[in-house]
């Protein structure tokens, strides 16, 4: 399987998917720049963590302008699988492929610690290798995580089980019913605010998020293996 | 040229924790009387000539980039510069 790691000016999370991926997975990766205009080769597009743009105006609303994110559009629309986090997921509502916004951490504050996830929904290609409700430990580190959105998108983000991941201990950003990351209605686009790339090695702390790489590298070699 | 002054605010629904905290200050400085602080952004957009319709113009790059009003709502004013 190919990945595609996407590279913003600002990016600063892309080395580490690419770790996950190339070193943790042995699967194939490359970085794309953001302005290249053709995703075809691969197979799973990664939007990383990071302050694209500086953050200016708003998180993600620049980086949602360049030439790659209307390749990821048409690549989520082909049902490819498309992961956003931090940054990345941020960048991914002001693209539209995911609902709602990220606003400022309610405390104000820049969060950097390891929290606690609930696996929500581990019917989707981001989690099946977990146990439903189970609890990981993942790296959080953001100013802008706290999730909003209006009460209808809440309520189809529940009906359709689009909550994926929820923050298990004390919610760090505020975020709206404790959310930490969901998915799009069709299940291919999934945003969050931790960092499973951060989490894939014990000698780090924590291989928790490994699972998150591992369930879409399965998934695409049951669908594609002949 | 026209100078287009807009104006980017957090919708009435969406709780503004910065402005909440500059809004406790001035109640701790003795400004009793403030109720309420929101935090918006302002820009200046200096535009130059154009067939298009100003309003349509400006309302397209607001609901593009400059606002996202799934948080944010909008407005603005036009001023003729020299």
């Amino acid at each position: 399987m190919k990945f595609a790691v996407l590279v913003f000016p600002g990016s600063n999370c892309d080395v580490d998917m690419y770790h996950a991926i190339k070193d943790e997975l042995g699967e194939e990766v490359e970085y794309v720049w953001h302005d290249a205009t053709d995703l075809s080769e691969f197979d799973g597009v990664l939007v990383p963590g990071g302050f694209s743009y500086g953050d200016y105006l708003r998180c993600g609303a620049m980086a949602n302008q360049s030439n790659v994110m209307a390749e990821v559009k048409k690549f989520a629309e082909a049902g490819k699988p498309v992961l956003g986090v931090c940054n990345g997921f941020q960048i991914l509502t002001e693209a539209g492929l995911l609902p709602g916004a990220l606003l400022r951490n309610k405390n104000l504050k820049f969060m950097c610690r390891t929290v606690e996830l609930k696996v929500e929904n581990n019917d989707t290609l981001f989690t099946h290798q977990y146990e439903a409700g189970q609890i990981i430990n993942v790296p959080i580190a953001h100013g802008e995580g706290n999730y909003f959105c209006d009460d209808q998108t809440l309520a189809e983000l529940k009906a359709n089980n689009q909550i994926v991941f929820t923050y298990s201990g004390e919610n760090p950003n505020g975020s709206l019913e404790d959310i930490a990351g969901i998915i799009n209605e069709r299940g291919n686009v999934l945003g969050m605010m931790p960092h499973p790339e951060r989490a894939v090695d014990t000698l780090l702390g924590s291989d928790d998020g490994l699972k998150v790489f591992k369930s879409i590298v399965k998934m695409w070699r049951e669908s594609h293996v002949s | 040229m026209t100078k287009v002054k807009i104006y980017v605010t957090l919708r009435e629904s969406v709780l503004d924790p910065q402005g909440s905290a500059v809004q406790g200050s001035l109640v701790k400085m003795g400004y009793n009387e403030v109720q309420d602080i929101r935090i918006g952004k302002y820009l200046e957009v200096v535009i130059g000539d154009t067939e298009r319709d100003l309003d349509s113009l400006v309302k397209e790059m607001c609901e593009k980039l400059l606002a996202n009003t799934v948080i944010e709502d909008y407005r603005y004013e036009v001023e003729e510069a020299n």
